[in-house]
């Protein structure tokens, strides 16, 4: 699976490469994917093959690990075409997932596909999005107990937010859990035991908004999935509420920017912890759940560690969504912290963002202080490494504009680097003392997964097309490649047939804020790639489309 | 690739090249597809019964769509504008505006400045949503957006040709007179809007009424509607036809055309106040949109829109467009 092992932690135990020998990395082989947008899929290997899934038309390839990475086969799904037009954030496919000698993938038409491992046949295709409606699908799946997880997309077209389980033989629909309406919908029942008061009674998915307006509430599920087998349950973020301006939105919008547990083999939920109540900003709480024993007061707690958009990095009791802290990993000016006795978030009034009135300096923008591109622990030195954003924004001016024949009011969202004026950091972030161990500043965003070895190396990538290794000690730069595009993608690391360990990433610069290049935006708009273009009117000067793998190993 | 996709090209390389086709990515669709679905856009093939496809190519022999262009992003960026053509980009699915019947008001103008310029139009098809003007305008696909508001960052804009106004509709039987955003009624009545995105900002509507605190009354219609049915936004109208809203605060093309659709069932009426403070309005200069750097085809088409000043009136009056820039009637249409 791309996060490597249900704990999500991303951590290889292969030591190989290391860090008294990682500057010797050199290209093993490369392979072009021919297509040329956002590469945010993590490929996976499972004995001697390579899974790479692609961006929109999301075709899947099996790649002979014993020759040099020849294509065995490809699959083609053949989305509709017009999901392009539907999907907001660049046509990326965040990965695919192997179980039982099947590899699923989900399509951005909405599709859910298993396809036979060794013969590259399709077993089945069920179609769960409508794009007709504006609903996508970018997440990478997962198998948990022989269910097929599958989230969709769209909130910003006011599209409601469900996770499916499908079966993994069949491809029929076992359970679908919406994130708002009533509890029937959102599979609330008598096990469902949040920690906080406020997600306690009846039908909250419907009574926290004004009425009716959970139908097109958002919520939507196109992040990771993590799964504890000891307590048979999954967690997941869910969107932000989609449409709404927060002002015609009153109420805490439930079950939007939140995180839920739930059981994967009914979809029952246990619990729900809400990051973001009544979201202002956009903050989607996708993010991932990485579980992990911590020591906490001198006992060892089974926790999620969740990195959140708003800028939070949250440690909560993954048995009972209790958040143990809340720490600001980044320069924060739109909430004020989490109060830890009722959960919830501190609103900074002063930053609202209200119709007509010139917010400047909301500290982090909409993509948050972090946004999909996951962290990885690692388990010897017990941190946690993730790429992010410094960004801030101005919600300022209202102009007219245009979509369907309809005027409407757009928001100047302008997005600009943070304090320091670099616009990404990469961090080590220390769980037990809640405070970064190191950090390094990059130029751009950092839109990389990140990958932690046991070699006490860590690897990623940034916008520029740099591929990283660095101590995971001390951050030290030990290597660094630079690939032929923006790398917005998910290092991985593998034993080949051969015994070598290899260590792979796909390059190819795009997602949001990489459509400035994917989709040839025009930077002297600022406001183009919804407040990207002002923020990153310098990339299409270092990097151009790509799309291609590049794999690495000691010669 | 699968057996659809080999149908349409074989088709596309038995017909004759009437229209040049430049861009390699402009594919033509057959018209069994188009009439299938009436959009442009690549939809669900399975599950469709086969009375529905033969009730379907009935219509589409009596209907005689026109060519129609199947259009992938864009594989290149800035192109010179057409010097044969008038390239225009529109929804294949939206009227009053457009449709790929081209009947909507937006089309008789592109074909009334082509005429003048005495050229053909060609359409590129494209669903007006977010990324409209990224992917066709700013891409080259097109040279001209036949509607877009006159202060629009996204394009160069010609003078304004017409100027038009968010009205209130209402059932005719109802007897609700609303003129106003400050009418005491509007907190007790169901109110539907148009909802765009999720980046905080809205349609004008939706943004007058939360600023007077009105918003548990207020029913949200997504302005992208579902694509597979005709003409999307206009779920908003419906919405006051079958009583799910007592009131809505529409766009007024889209308000006046669909209200004579239903010959005295609805009643339009614009909003006032004109703006509200510091600057919200609800009245918008409409222009035509052309990619910047393109000064002669503006130039032209300048002269074109002063020239038939008439003949555009007498379209936008056709299809009951309410008018700000002319005298106007405080009830549109009944």
């Amino acid at each position: 699976m791309a996060a490597k092992n249900y704990e999500s932690t991303r951590y290889s135990g292969l030591d190989q490469v290391n860090t008294t020998n990682v500057a010797g990395l050199q290209v093993a082989w490369t392979f072009s994917t021919g297509v040329n947008r956002g590469q945010e899929a993590a490929p996976i290997v499972v004995g001697d093959t390579m899974y790479v899934v692609t961006p929109y038309p999301n075709i899947l390839y099996a790649l002979d690990l014993k020759n040099n990475g020849n294509v065995k086969w490809k699959y083609e799904p053949n989305p509709e075409s017009a999901s392009q037009g539907v999907a907001c954030c660049d046509t990326v496919n965040r990965g695919a997932v192997f179980s039982n000698n099947r590899v699923f993938i989900n399509t951005l038409d909405g599709h859910t596909c298993a396809v036979d491992a060794a013969t590259g046949k399709e077993i089945w295709k069920t179609k769960l999005g409508n794009i007709n409606i504006g609903e996508t699908v970018t997440m990478a799946p997962i198998v948990v107990n022989n269910k097929v997880l599958v989230g969709n997309s769209g909130g910003e077209f006011g599209v409601r937010g469900w996770l499916a389980a499908l079966d993994a033989n069949s491809g029929q629909l076992a359970w679908k859990a919406y994130s708002t309406g009533p509890d029937t919908d959102v599979l609330i029942g008598a096990n469902f035991k949040p920690f906080y008061d406020t997600d306690k009674g009846k039908d909250l998915g419907v009574h926290t908004w004004p009425p009716e307006q959970w139908k097109i509430g958002g919520g939507n599920v196109w992040g990771w999935i993590s799964y504890d087998p000891a307590s048979n349950l999954i967690f997941y973020g869910t969107g932000n509420p989609g449409v709404w301006n927060p002002e015609l939105r009153p109420g805490d919008n439930k079950w939007s920017a939140g995180i839920f547990a739930r059981n994967p083999d009914t979809g029952e939920a246990v619990w729900f912890y809400q990051a973001s109540p009544h979201d202002l900003y956009d903050h989607d709480e996708v993010n991932e759940n990485v579980l992990i024993d911590l020591p906490i007061n001198g006992e060892n707690r089974k926790v999620i560690l969740h990195p959140g958009r708003n800028g939070y990095m949250y440690v909560i009791d993954r048995a009972t969504g209790q958040v143990l802290s809340a720490t600001s990993f980044v320069y924060n000016t739109g909430s004020k912290g989490v109060d830890l006795s009722t959960g919830r978030l501190i609103p900074n009034p002063e930053k609202e963002p209200q119709t007509g009135k010139v917010v400047r300096e909301i500290c982090p923008s909409s993509p948050g202080a972090k946004d999909w591109n996951p962290s990885a622990y690692s388990y010897k030195t017990g941190w946690l490494y993730m790429g992010h954003n410094n960004l801030c924004m101005d919600y300022e001016g209202i102009e007219a504009n245009y979509i369907a024949g309809t005027p409407y009011v757009g928001v100047n969202a302008k997005y600009y680097a943070g304090p320091g004026g670099h616009r990404g950091l990469f961090t080590a972030w220390d769980p037990v003392n809640a405070r970064p161990a190191w950090q390094i500043q990059e130029n751009f965003p950092v839109w990389s997964g990140a990958l932690a070895t046991a070699g006490d190396v860590v690897f990623y990538g940034n916008m520029e097309g740099w591929f990283k290794a660095l101590n995971a000690r001390t951050g030290e730069l030990l290597w660094q490649f630079k690939t032929g595009s923006g790398i917005i993608g998910q290092p991985v690391t593998y034993r080949g047939p051969d015994g070598k360990q290899y260590v792979a990433i796909l390059s190819g610069i795009g997602g949001w804020p990489g459509s400035i290049v994917a989709a040839d935006l025009d930077t002297r708009d600022e406001t183009a790639g919804n407040g990207w273009g002002g923020a990153m009117q310098d990339l299409p000067s270092v990097t151009q489309k790509g799309g291609i793998l590049y794999v690495f190993a000691l010669p | 690739m699968s057996s659809r996709f080999l149908e349409q090209n074989r088709r596309e390389r038995s017909r004759p090249h009437r229209e040049h086709s430049r861009r390699p990515w402009e594919r033509s669709r057959s018209r069994l597809h188009e009439c299938r679905f009436g959009t442009n856009l690549r939809l669900p093939l399975i599950a469709l019964t086969l009375a529905l496809i033969s009730a379907c190519a009935t219509t589409a022999e009596k209907t005689k769509a026109p060519e129609k262009r199947y259009i992938e992003p864009p594989a290149q960026t800035k192109i010179a504008a057409s010097e044969t053509a008038l390239h225009v980009c529109a929804d294949p699915n939206n009227l009053p505006f457009s449709n790929e019947r081209q009947e909507g008001f937006e089309n008789k103008i592109a074909e009334l400045i082509a005429k003048d310029m005495n050229r053909p139009v060609e359409y590129t098809w494209w669903a007006q949503r977010r990324g409209f003007f990224r992917n066709t305008l700013r891409a080259g696909l097109c040279d001209v957006v036949i509607g877009v508001p006159a202060s629009f960052e996204l394009a160069a804009t010609t003078k304004p040709y017409y100027r038009s106004t968010y009205v209130f509709v209402t059932r005719s039987d109802r007897g609700i007179n609303i003129e106003s955003f400050d009418d005491p009624q509007l907190r007790e009545l169901t109110v539907g809007v148009q909802m765009i995105g999720d980046d905080g900002a809205n349609s004008p509507p939706a943004h007058a009424l939360s600023n007077r605190g009105i918003v548990t009354n207020v029913r949200g219609y997504t302005v992208y509607g579902d694509y597979k049915r005709d003409n999307p936004p206009a779920q908003i109208i419906d919405a006051v036809l079958n009583k799910e809203v007592d009131v809505a605060v529409a766009w007024g093309p889209l308000a006046g055309y669909f209200a004579n659709r239903h010959p005295g069932k609805l009643t339009v009426r614009p909003v006032s106040p004109e703006i509200d403070l510091p600057y919200l309005p609800f009245t918008y200069d409409i222009a035509v949109g052309i990619r910047r750097g393109e000064d002669q085809l503006k130039d032209t088409i300048e002269k074109i829109l002063d020239r038939r000043r008439s003949d555009i009136d007498a379209i936008l009056a056709s299809y009951k467009v309410p008018r700000t820039d002319q005298a106007l009637t405080k009830e549109v249409a009944r």
